[in-house]
């Protein structure tokens, strides 16, 4: 299960704002998003998207609604196709990929509109998730070859492992559709982790959480970035949230980043504050 | 025995379904095989075997794609059909080259599950791209013209090969040649090949197929496609992939079902494929339940037997046949009948739990 290492790959400096951690700063970026840009017909959703995320970081992604966080994650799995820029995914170019082969490279991520396989049990939306690192065929599994018990065993193990990460093992034999809200988002980071990922993207995690649900939320998160090692980027109202863990923020406004920094650095910013709560009338 | 109940029991439900579904096919078999061997079963019945067992193919195979790929498949006799032509034209060529009978049906049968299951590929591949119902308006167009076409085709074998013509069936034969496929007359076969327990065989094989594929990683990506396409490519599973497996393996095992019912008639025409036929194995499916294999056997070998069993009903026989649809599905979505047995069960779980305590 452990990760092939992969090529150093040598970047191309951008003229950029990117401020990634001090501990990652000598090692190449897991994101780079270079001039990214999306127009729907005559309306540039997106445009000129930079953003730089260290391999250990926890980001954020903050906004007024309607700013375009969620299409920034769409075009980063590829499920729009970006009309201008680059996004690169630990040094490789994603232009020529889809949502599957994008996943393959390493990024995974949650849904603002939960999208679970409702039908299915927990267990199996987590087995879902380690699909690509189950290693059997379909033929081993129609005749039921010994490779298909071993690596559904392993499967199995390694799902109730993950599960364990919110104390979830114990609703492995539920459906997915019958958890509780806040439970069906936990079991969708599950399953996006499932597919081993070097960059997590969460959309809105802790939507519909109580205060302490999410404090809890909080402590998970960093939790899973200690663990596995990986980069998180998430998309979050709550500033709490946001304020708490998040090393380096971006904001984005009307598709395009008016700030980028650490938090204390966003929370005093002026254009932030404008942007979310409006100009103050000159007297 | 109660260590049996017990880990009946403790099964998880899909498990159980599986069970229950093999030991249904497996007692019927055995039942009808003893009355078959004692008191005989009548003329009826008899003849309705191997249909029954092809339709239950049938039925499981399109269970597969509609209700376990969430796809509608408007053509599956048209898959039959090549099953039937294709496969039964192998069995009367190969009859002197494989005397023994069984194995004879058997390679016709993978004949026929290869060809059908062939054409299904080349069905998906523009098709399971695409969303919606674009799947159901092409395989319904396949199966009108895979009928034209075999109505259209004439297939002969002599010493020199085979032959082949969309225009005439004068092919000039050597001496000793057979016709296989004689366009708008069909296919004659020489000798009836298929029996019952090919038919249960074919069944049995089937179950295996569609429950161990449908509780295995491709199975679970099949499902996973079916239930959130957009979720299912985000954790880096190929849709039109596990579509087309779910696709192909059902049109193979529809073939096969063609070859079985083929055999087991002295003739018959392309034309016996048709819409209805379509139609009628989706029916078997809706009724049994989506996704539920246990309700296709049923409803298949139930609606198979009917229109025979109402014979004595006369000209009113199908006005019948569709007042029985009617009331069976209004009686199977009865939420009174539903909540009957979900009191029973709940009093049956009331009685376990006191017994625990």
């Amino acid at each position: 299960m452990s990760r092939t290492p992969k090529e150093p790959v040598k970047l191309v400096p951008v003229p950029s704002t990117n401020k990634i951690p001090e501990r990652d700063i000598d090692k190449s970026p897991i994101l780079e998003c270079r001039h990214l840009g999306i127009d729907f017909g005559g309306l540039a959703a997106v445009k000129d998207f930079n953003m730089a995320i260290g391999r250990t970081e926890i980001a954020g992604l903050i906004g007024p609604n309607g700013a375009g966080k969620t299409t920034v994650f769409n075009l980063l799995t590829k499920v729009y196709q970006p009309t201008r820029g680059t996004i690169l995914v630990d040094g490789v170019d994603t232009h020529n990929m889809n949502t599957v082969q994008v996943n393959k490279a390493g990024i995974a991520r949650t849904f603002q509109n939960i999208r679970l396989f409702s039908n299915l049990s927990v267990e199996d939306n987590v087995k879902l998730g380690l699909h690509n690192h189950i290693n059997y065929n379909m033929w081993s599994g129609i005749l039921r070859l010994p490779r298909y018990w071993n690596a559904e065993r392993l499967a199995h193990e390694r799902a109730m492992e993950l599960l364990s990460i919110f104390d979830m093992g114990y609703l492995a034999k539920y459906k997915a559709g019958s958890l509780p809200y806040g439970d069906q988002r936990k079991l969708e980071i599950v399953r996006a982790l499932a597919t081993n990922p070097s960059l997590l993207l969460l959309d809105e995690p802790a939507a519909g959480m109580n205060p302490s649900e999410t404090a809890e939320l909080m402590d998970n998160i960093v939790k899973i970035r200690d663990t596995f090692g990986i980069a998180i980027l998430l998309i979050e109202h709550d500033m709490n949230l946001v304020m708490g863990i998040c090393e380096g923020i971006a904001v984005l406004n009307f598709g395009q980043i008016i700030a980028k920094g650490t938090p204390d650095e966003i929370k005093n910013d002026p254009v932030v504050i404008e942007a979310y709560l409006g100009k103050r009338k000159e007297a | 025995m109660s260590r049996v109940v017990n880990r009946l029991a403790n099964m998880n439900k899909t498990t159980r379904s599986s069970v229950f579904t093999y030991a249904l096919v497996v007692g019927a078999f055995v039942i009808l095989q003893l009355l078959r061997m004692t008191t005989g079963l009548g003329s009826v019945l008899e003849g309705q075997l191997i249909p029954i067992c092809a339709y239950v193919t049938m039925a499981l195979a399109l269970n597969l794609v509609v209700g376990v790929s969430g796809e509608l498949s408007l053509g599956h006799a048209g898959f039959m059909s090549i099953g039937a032509f294709l496969g039964c034209a192998a069995a009367n060529g190969l009859a002197e080259l494989i005397p023994f009978t069984p194995v004879r049906l058997g390679v016709a049968m993978v004949i026929g599950a290869a060809l059908a299951g062939f054409f299904g590929f080349l069905i998906g591949i523009p098709v399971l791209r695409l969303n919606g119902d674009y799947l159901a308006i092409v395989t319904l167009a396949f199966g009108e013209i895979i009928k034209s076409v075999l109505t259209n085709t004439y297939l002969a074998v002599d010493k020199k090969g085979l032959h082949f013509s969309f225009l005439t069936d004068k092919n000039a034969l050597e001496e000793g040649g057979l016709q296989l496929i004689r366009g708008p007359m069909g296919v004659m076969n020489t000798q009836r090949i298929s029996t019952f327990t090919v038919g249960f065989v074919l069944v049995v094989i089937t179950l295996v197929v569609i429950f161990n594929l449908v509780n295995s990683r491709t199975g679970r990506a099949i499902m996973a496609a079916r239930d959130n396409r957009i979720a299912a490519e985000s954790v880096g599973i190929s849709v039109t992939k596990y579509k087309m497996i779910a696709f192909v393996t059902s049109a193979a095992l529809a073939g096969a079902a063609g070859t079985l019912y083929g055999c087991s008639q002295t003739t018959f025409v392309a034309t016996k494929f048709d819409f209805n036929t379509s139609i009628l194995i989706l029916v078997f499916v809706v009724l049994g339940g989506l996704g539920n294999m246990w309700g296709s056997v049923i409803a298949a070998a139930a609606l198979t037997i009917l229109p025979e069993a109402l014979r004595q009903f006369a000209d009113y026989r199908m006005l019948v046949y569709a007042i029985v649809l009617i009331l069976v599905m209004l009686a199977t979505n009865n939420p009174a009948i539903w909540g009957f047995f979900a009191r029973l069960r709940e009093r049956r779980e009331e009685k376990k739990g006191g017994a625990a305590q």
